[in-house]
Order: C-alpha cells, then structure tokens, then sequence
C-alpha cells in the first residue's frame, strides 16, 4: 500500500532527465577511476592521497582560471601539480620507507592545508564563462559545464578516449611494461634488472597527475571547486574500476584486451554515478550514500578472497562426498 | 667470471637469532664452470647465491662480475650480469602478463627501457623459435597469460628468460625443488642444454645429491657458511654419493651418516 504510493510519487521522466548530467558528470569519475587503475591494479599499491590530489587539480584549476589563464592550460598546470603530489607520495614510500599506504595517507592530510592555501578558503567559484575550454558564442564547441550538458557529454567522451588512448600507448611502452611487471612481481623485475623504486614513483606520479586533470575537469563542470571535493574520491574510483571489471568479465568470458579493459573501468565511473542518480531519485538520504558506496566496494573486494577460500574446501567437500 | 673476495654476511647481529650465514667466503668461478652447490640446511647456499644477486649489501669482502667489482651495486643493476631462475616457479615470472611480454621483460634485462614499443614483430619471431626449443609447445601460445602455465612449464620459461640476453653468470637456485620428480628431470635436462648452448658460467643448487654429482663440471659443498669440500674435472667425474657423505662427515664433524643433512 505504502509502496505502491511512494512508487507511484516517482517520476520515471525526472529520472530520464537527470541522466544526460550523470552521464556528463560520470566520464570525470571514469577518468578519475583510470587514474585509480594505475596504482590500484597495475602497480598493486592502494593510493589513498589521490582524495587530497583531486581537490588539489580542482584548486588549481578554479585559481588559474580567476587569474585569467585559459582552461585547457590552468587544466595542465592541474596534470603537473597532481604529478607533483604523486613524487611526494612515492619518494616518502620508496626513499623513505614508509608503508604505501601510510605514505598515501600523509600526502592527502597535507595536502588539505595546501588546497586551503592555494585557494585561500574553503572554497572558490568563477564564472561559468571563463571555464568554456573553446568559448563562442552560442554555447558551441569543446564546453565542460553542468549548464551545458551535451557539449559537456561530448567533451567528456572525447577527453576520456584520448586519456584511454594515452594510457594504452604508455602501458604497451618498454617502460610501461615494466611498471606493470613492478606491480605483478617485484621479484621478478629485479632480476631483470627493473628500478623497482622509480617504477613505483613513475606509478604514483602518472596515477596522480589523471586523478588532478579529473579534479580541473570536476572543477568545470560545477563552476566551483571545494576543499572537500576529493572525500573519498579513491573509493569512489575503487567502486567504478570493480562495478567496469564486472561488466567486462560479463560481456567479454574469454578476457578482454587492456584498451577494452580501460574503457570498461571508465564506463565503470559513468555506471557510478548514475546508480548514485537512481539512489538520490529513490529519495534515499543522501548523507547515505557514502555508506552505500563503501558497502559495495567492501562486497566486491571480498568475493575474489571468499571464492579462493571456499573453492578448496567445496572441493575437498566433494571428494569426501563421493569417497563416502 | 665471478669472484668472492672474503664475503661475510651476519643476519640479525647482536641478537640471539644472530646468524653468520657466509663466513669470509672464498670462490672463483672460471669461464663456462657449472658449479653445483649442496650443503646441509642453512649452510648459506642460498645467502650465496642472495650475496652473489645484491638481494642485500654483504658486510665486507668484494663480489667481481667479470673483473667489475659489484660489489656496491643494487639488485637491479647487477641484473645486466645475471640470469636468475628461483625455487619458487611464481617468482620468476609475471603471471598476469602474456609469455611474450615476459620474454621481452628480459630481453631488455640491463638495457634502458624507454618509450619504444614493448614487444617488437622481430623479437615476436625470435621468441617463437626459441620456445620452441623447449618442446613445450609454449611457441603457440605467445600471447597467453603466463598465470595459466604449470610449475615445470613456468621454470622452463624463466630458464629461456635467464639466457635469453645471455648472462655472465646463471643463478639456479634450487630451481626444481617444487617441481614433480619428471617434470624436474625435465627442466634439469633443459638446464644443461641451456648452460651448453650459451657457454655460461653457473652456480646451480641443488638438493638433490645425485643431481649435483650428475650435472656441472665442479662440485661444492658448503658447511657454517664457508665452502668445505670443492671438486672439479676428473675427480668429479669419478665420485659417488657415499664419497660426498664420507668426506662431509669428516669435514663438518657432524657424524651422522645419513643423506638428511645434504638432503634437506
């Protein structure tokens, strides 16, 4: 009865209407996710300062901007702050010892007094205007903004695909081989005589330098950038990376090559979002939904660990049913 | 080919668990010896071997690669030296990685990696005719992941990687412990083929006494982390494992008769 009411009180046409903004704003999160991806399954290193990272890219973006500087470059300048706060992170776990982990931690606290300094308070707007990556007249062109949600889908998909192809290149390189080696067995590249330690710096620089671009680009698309905008940034880019590596496994059983991979975990960021959507349509508590976020990552984390723990005991299990 | 210069290496000093694993330790390697290395458990073969690789700094004495003093050198730069095939057959390779993409790994093992292409058409082919002299069938399966391989076909694969930019020296190190005892002759088989091929200097473990008399060119056994007994040409041609324990026994002072010590 209730039920029936409350569904009855959804608006499937709101729903339908929010998308096209969930979309634009989901192919920031897919970015942000790829740049998870390096550290988190290709260098094997959980990197927890890419949530201080993301609010520094926006900080740098909105400041550069108020300064007058354009958007694409206020945006690169975002890539080499990021890839700055990436050498911190590695330089305190690789020359200084400090548990990746920890070193992640460290870097994201401090950069919360940084993000307050470069912006000067907690946060900044400017105008829409100015973020137009190529402004005319008439809202045309390259344009990431929520005010203009399908040039903003448009410049998502093509920055995604070019940071896709970017990294596909990278990885296929002789160094990128070996960053991926670094991060499927250390052992095994020293021996063949791979710097473990400026792999993993590389890992955390590059890693970080995309989790900043995602941050400028987040920064454009509201208008305004937050210190508190990159809060939990690395679990939401852990939920995209699971929620695309599932979808991949589905649609591709024999295994999928590393650009379809790519893709899926930046398909991963948009189907993130817009479940996040369907959540808030559902009149769920937003103040929620970070626990919901954190369960499902929690649950998706856990089942390759519980299906390698059940398998032999099922195993066993059978052997003894048919001995029996 | 190598040289260890009175080499001591203390694990854990000023503690009770203070171990003297090699104890100014003297070896000399000439070019194209196969060395094989038996010796009771945590008579320091394997912290050879670890000393030899720069798996950590030793506390004094100096290690020559070929005259080049290494000494000082990390791990990853004496890798330009070393070919290096471990007990573990999971630690030698990437198992998420394709088998050509670890074969390119270590072709380029002491060369700088740069923005090229990982895996170049030519090498493709190279690599195709070089699996194939494994037997294994590898070479129709290039681009599998090596995850999927078994144990014996992992070893065989981290032998072709040691060789493949043809080392100073190969590091065995017990490299067929885990391996099932036909798989094991197998990848020993390989071994030989592999150290002959190339004319490499070796230094192979071994826990297996008839494997370490039947394999190499110069035996040595090592005790309290110094070397105790070392034969080469003729004489080890000629000797059998109850000569190894005999002579074991008198060196070591440890009396008992039985393949236990060398064996484990």
């Amino acid at each position: 009865m209730y039920l029936g009411v409350f569904i009855g009180s959804l608006s499937l046409a709101n729903l339908i209407s929010r998308m096209p903004a969930a979309v634009a704003q989901g192919f920031i999160w897919g970015m942000m996710a790829l740049g998870v991806y390096i550290t988190f399954r290709l260098l094997d290193v959980a990197d927890l300062s890419v949530d201080g990272s993301f609010a520094t890219g926006g900080a740098v973006t909105v400041m550069l901007i108020l300064a007058g500087w354009s958007a694409w470059a206020a945006l690169l300048a975002a890539v080499a702050v990021g890839v700055v706060c990436g050498l911190c992170t590695g330089l305190l776990h690789t020359k200084l010892g400090i548990p990746a982990i920890l070193a992640g931690i460290l870097t994201q606290f401090a950069l919360y007094s940084i993000n307050l300094r470069i912006m000067t308070k907690a946060n900044q707007t400017a105008s829409i205007k100015k973020f137009g990556m190529v402004w005319e007249e008439g809202h045309k062109g390259f344009l990431l903004s929520s005010l203009y949600v399908p040039q903003a889908i448009l410049t998502g998909l093509l920055l995604t695909a070019m940071l896709v192809a970017l990294l596909y290149w990278y990885f296929g390189t002789e160094q990128g081989s070996a960053l991926r080696a670094t991060g499927a067995n250390p052992h095994m590249s020293r021996a063949q005589g791979i710097n473990v330690g400026n792999m993993k710096l590389i890992g955390l620089a590059l890693s970080n330098g995309v989790v900043a671009l995602s941050g400028g680009l987040m920064t454009q698309f509201q208008g305004t950038a937050d210190v508190n905008m990159g809060r939990g940034a690395i679990v939401i880019g852990l939920a995209a990376i699971i929620i695309g590596e599932v979808l991949c496994d589905a649609l591709f059983t024999k295994g999928a090559n590393f650009a379809v991979r790519l893709c899926f975990v930046a398909l991963g960021g948009i189907a993130y979002y817009i479940v996040m959507v369907v959540i808030l349509w559902l009149r769920l508590d937003p103040n929620d939904l970070k626990l919901f976020t954190a369960l499902i990552v929690a649950v998706f984390l856990a089942v390759p660990y519980l299906q390698g723990q059940r398998r032999p005991a099922v195993a066993q299990a059978r052997r003894g049913g048919k001995e029996g | 080919m190598l040289k260890l210069e009175r080499v001591s290496k203390t694990f854990h000093p000023g503690t009770i668990h203070e171990k003297r694993a090699l104890q100014e330790l003297e070896l000399h390697l000439a070019p194209g010896e196969f060395v094989t290395v038996i010796g009771g458990n945590g008579a320091g073969k394997s912290t050879l071997l670890n000393a030899v690789a720069g798996v950590w700094p030793v506390d004094s004495g100096k290690i020559l690669i070929d005259s080049v003093d290494v000494t000082a050198l990390p791990e990853h730069k004496r890798a330009a030296f070393i070919g290096r095939v471990f007990q573990d057959p999971m630690m030698g390779t990437a198992p998420n990685m394709q088998i050509e993409e670890n074969l390119a790994l270590a072709m380029r093992r002491g060369k700088k990696r740069g923005l090229r292409w990982g895996v170049t058409k030519a090498e493709r082919e190279e690599y195709h005719e070089r699996l194939k002299t494994l037997g294994l069938g590898l070479e129709n399966r290039m681009e599998d992941k090596v995850g999927l391989l078994s144990g014996g076909q992992r070893q065989a694969l981290t032998l072709l990687m040691a060789a493949l930019q043809r080392p100073k020296l190969l590091l065995l190190d017990e490299h067929t412990a885990a391996l099932d005892p036909a798989t094991a002759g197998k990848v020993l088989e390989l071994s030989d083929q592999i150290v002959a091929e190339n004319q490499l200097t070796a230094l192979m473990i071994t826990h297996n006494m008839r494997d370490a008399l039947t394999h190499g060119n110069r035996i040595i056994m090592m005790h309290a982390g110094r070397i105790i007994l070392d034969i080469s040409g003729e004489e080890k041609k000629k000797l059998t494992k109850k000569d190894l324990l005999d002579r074991f026994a008198a060196l070591s002072g440890v009396q008992e008769e039985t393949d236990e010590v060398l064996l484990s």
